[in-house]
């Protein structure tokens, strides 16, 4: 064994019935590992994060997290090959995504392969450079590239979301570009740069792993030890400093390829975790997710004047925002949406939700964390809700103070979460529009174009 | 150092022993076939209700109609409007979904085991006693007619109602479950209210219940369940007859676009009707399409994205239903690569058959892919009962779950080229392109498939 830093049997808190047990060591080299016993299902789930995304990168040279991605699964010195055969031949399930804050990477393997999970996992964190070849970097650059036509510019509606990063956020502001990175700076990439970003960001100290599942806790630190344990360390990166602030409304425009307007209103909030994040989060179910939410009712249900509406505080690292947004029926204005929309927001700020309306946001938030604890692997499941923990807030034990977020949240605490954070006088509001009709906008919309 | 030996893969040890739950199946009095689960990870319980007849059930020319059913389920039962159903829904967390197939409706909900007998109880007076109000089926069918105008800018979802009409033309199997535009306008309450008597009978469904509980507790849970009549009336076959119909005299073109100037990307279905889900070929088709399109590491995805960089993804698959199911490539790729891409995609699909038959190592890794990682598909009380509701829509013995990887085991490449030759047939396949022809036409001219049947937006 390799000695390790620290040694935290975690013991749970509080009497919640509702609860996600774990250990954490830190290897000597500064990987935290993070290991949870669930063995119901003869399967294990390996999640690694690394603290590493687009808030990492630079105007000019965006995309480059993302990209990176791609090319984890391209092999690595030991396996100069596909990274995908060897693992499905295992009977594993795999996958990675890429976000502004963190790069995650996951594999759910049978318990009988989880060694063979691993050591692929290691050989990418520490030897991934000798078989990165110009031509892999080509085609994935031409992959990414497809990735972003299909999502992005072929999908109605898909190009709101960058109008709107670059309203709320100045230009050096790494939210201000998506995840996906601009067409430019993707074709502009070079396999330098690539290189000196493996070497600065992926790395046991900026990573975190977790192993979920049919093995024993002993054993899961044992098998981390020996796979990860003579990695190199490296130097965790400096926190990304970058602020963001509105001084008005914004009105903007943009004419797409879609039949029906729809409105997006956006405003700065609080960051994953900081106070009022989840009085946010309580607010957007509040105003707009389920036919019970209040603009469900009086857009959809009662003056069919939309045919959808959502909301939601988009929780991230260095500041989240938070998304309102509704489709107009055929024949209705925006103005029309905008101004119940503006009716109900007052309505919150000025009374908050009723005690009928937190009882059963209560309800809904005890069984979806309850829900959240049914997988082991994956998106979401409880491996990756440890790393996000861990990575966010240095405390795999967070999920039930993460609950109790929800659980002390008031009437009064949500009424005052909306009055502080969702102004008429510090947003953007922006009409996507079919094109070539601008009168459908809003009054008073400056036309933007993305690409 | 500890001394990773980095010269080799670790071998993957043994399978570990995985056993289906048991499968308890009960019948009620009223006719209803009831199947419990024991399933205690976490206390949920999951109610899964599987009606007879699904999309396939739509009268001629009333497409969309048992979509519609399935969406007034619930919008109000007894004295609760749409928004009380709903609030009673969230009052429970419960986790609510429909989904209306070819051949059957299934209706889920999930709660927690403290809430089971609300859950049932609700799920029970939606179902069975749906409100079915004409107001209510005002807004309903008009949000269905506005998703219909916005699904018009969704290439995959135009690719997919155009592929299905050119592979099934008229027959009930043809359409998506929403219908069509002008289907829907003719479509009145009295029709919901017939089509919803007709389907909607403790004879004719089945549900699973699966959760934290006993089987006698399980049981007792869904006891609510007992109070469904059965109506007097003679049995009832809507909803089964088209899985028996075949579908005849259809020969579609083998090339057809629907224009969508500037896309960025192509839209691409390749297929042809192929097999039924219940042949006892469904194995070797599976480990057959998990080599060549059915996961990351097969012929299609590699050739397609991973060599020639034209897409972000291409796959293969069958969609299943009781009858004639199709077999179908899909890829979005870009505009400029997609007569390149479409002969390379048919390429890979003739391959298997003749040229390159599957080699050793390709055929180990198809099989081990769907055999080693097979128990992670029942880790959720919603996958365990769903998979058990799969089992009545099929008709396949309650044995299926532990008979599946010896079954896939058994295949050799012998039986991937028999069933290769047997189901696939590259002079039968049809293309169909969803994007911007002006662009694409000249090039589509060298696939050798003749002039392009130019479709409309809505088939």
């Amino acid at each position: 064994m390799r000695p390790v830093q620290k040694d935290r049997p975690y013991h749970a808190m509080t009497s919640s019935d509702i609860d996600l047990p774990f250990t954490k060591r830190t290897l000597a080299n500064g990987l935290d590992v993070i290991v949870h016993e669930d063995h119901h299902v003869p399967i294990v789930a390996v999640n690694i994060w690394y603290h590493v995304g687009s808030k990492n990168e630079r105007p000019g040279r965006t995309g480059f997290a993302h990209l990176f991605e791609h090319l984890m699964f391209e092999g690595s010195e030991h396996h100069n090959k596909g990274y995908f055969p060897p693992l499905q031949q295992a009977g594993a399930l795999l996958n990675g995504s890429t976000n502004t804050d963190r790069t995650n990477y996951w594999e759910v393997v049978p318990t009988s392969a989880i060694d063979r999970a691993l050591w692929m996992e290691s050989d990418r964190m520490g030897y991934l450079l000798p078989a990165l070849t110009p031509e892999r970097f080509e085609t994935q650059r031409d992959v990414v590239l497809n990735e972003r036509r299909q999502n992005y510019e072929n999908r109605p509606y898909g190009l709101a979301f960058m109008a709107l990063s670059e309203a709320l956020y100045p230009a050096t502001h790494p939210y201000s570009w998506m995840t996906i990175g601009s067409a430019d700076d993707i074709r502009a990439m070079q396999l330098e740069d690539v290189q000196a970003f493996f070497r600065t960001d992926y790395h046991p100290a900026n990573a975190s792993l977790v192993l979920a599942g049919d093995i024993d806790t002993e054993r899961a630190f044992d098998l981390a030890d020996r796979y990860f344990g003579d990695l190199t360390p490296g130097t965790r990166p400096s926190p990304v400093v970058a602020d963001a602030s509105l001084a008005r409304e914004h009105r903007l425009v943009l004419e797409d390829r879609v039949e029906l307007p729809r409105i997006y209103i956006a405003w700065l909030s609080p960051a994953m975790f900081a106070a009022d994040d989840a009085e946010l989060d309580l607010a957007a179910d509040l105003l707009a997710n389920g036919k019970t939410s209040r603009l469900y009712r009086t857009l959809v249900y009662e003056r069919r004047i939309a045919l959808d509406v959502s909301a939601h505080q988009h929780s991230r690292e260095l500041g989240s925002f938070f998304l309102l947004a509704a489709t107009a029926a055929p024949g209705q204005s925006l103005a029309d949406l905008s101004a119940e929309i503006d009716a109900a927001l007052d309505g919150v700020s000025a009374t908050g939700p009723s005690d009928s309306e937190m009882e059963r946001a209560l309800a809904q938030a005890e069984a979806h964390f309850m829900y959240r604890l049914q997988t082991v692997g994956g998106f979401g499941g409880k491996s990756d809700q440890l790393n996000a923990y861990n990575v966010m807030r240095g405390n795999p034990g967070y999920f039930s103070a993460d609950l109790d977020r929800y659980r002390r949240a008031t009437h009064e605490t949500v009424r005052d979460a909306s009055l502080r954070h969702l102004r008429r006088d510090a947003r953007v509001v922006l009409s996507v529009i079919p094109r070539g009709q601008p009168a459908l906008a809003l009054a008073g919309s400056e036309p933007v174009s993305v690409s | 150092m500890t001394g990773v030996d980095r010269s080799r893969l670790p071998d993957v040890g043994p399978d570990p022993a995985f056993a289906f739950p048991e499968i308890v199946r009960h019948r009620l009095p009223n006719g209803l076939h009831v199947r419990t689960v024991e399933h205690a990870s976490v206390p949920v319980i999951t109610f899964v209700l599987q009606v007879e007849g699904g999309s396939g059930a739509d009268p001629f020319d009333k497409e969309g109609l048992a979509a519609i059913v399935a969406d007034m389920v619930d919008e109000g039962t007894g004295d609760l409007s749409a928004i009380d159903v709903s609030d009673g829904l969230s009052r429970i967390g419960a986790d609510y979904d429909v989904d209306v197939n070819p051949d059957v409706t299934v209706f889920s909900l999930t709660t927690l085991v403290k809430f089971a007998e609300r859950g049932a109880a609700l799920l029970a007076d939606m179902t069975t006693k749906p409100s079915l109000r004409e107001n209510d089926f005002g807004r309903v069918r008009q949000l269905r007619l506005d998703r219909l105008t916005q699904l018009k800018d969704l290439p995959a979802a135009v690719a997919e109602r155009a592929f299905l009409r050119l592979m099934y033309a008229q027959h009930p199997y043809g359409h998506l479950p929403i219908g069509s535009d002008a289907a829907l306008r003719r479509l009145s309450l009295q029709e919901v209210s017939t089509l919803h008597a007709s389907m909607f009978r403790p004879s004719r469904a089945t549900l699973v219940v699966a959760g934290a509980l006993s089987h006698d507790a399980l049981l007792q849970a869904a006891a609510v369940f007992g109070d469904w009549k059965e109506s007097a009336s003679m049995s009832d076959q809507t909803g089964q007859a088209a899985s028996a119909l075949e579908p005849s005299g259809v020969s579609p073109p083998r090339l057809a676009i629907v224009p969508r100037e500037g896309a960025a990307q192509s839209e691409l279905r390749i297929g042809h009707l192929s097999a039924r889900r219940n042949t006892p070929d469904y194995p070797a088709l599976l480990v057959m399409n998990a080599l060549l399109g059915g996961q990351f590491v097969s012929r299609v995805n590699l050739k397609l994205r991973e060599e020639k960089g034209y897409t972000y993804g291409a796959r293969t698959g069958f969609d299943w239903r009781r009858g004639l199911s199709p077999f179908v490539l899909q890829a979005s790729v870009h505009t400029a690569s997609t007569a390149a891409a479409v002969a390379d995609a048919i390429a890979e699909i003739d391959g298997l058959r003749e040229s390159r038959p599957p080699t050793h190592d390709e055929l180990v890794l198809a099989k081990t892919s769907l055999t080693r990682g097979y128990p992670r598909n029942f880790e959720t009380v919603q996958q365990v009962a769903r998979s058990v509701a799969q089992l009545a829509l099929y008709d396949l013995p309650d044995t299926y779950f532990a008979e599946f990887v010896p079954k896939v085991n058994a295949i050799g490449e012998g039986d991937v080229t028999r069933v290769a030759f047997r189901y696939l047939d590259p002079t039968r396949l049809s293309t169909l392109i969803v994007g911007d022809h002006s662009a694409i036409a000249d090039s589509l001219t060298t696939l050798g498939l003749g002039a392009p049947s130019v479709l409309p937006l809505e088939v």
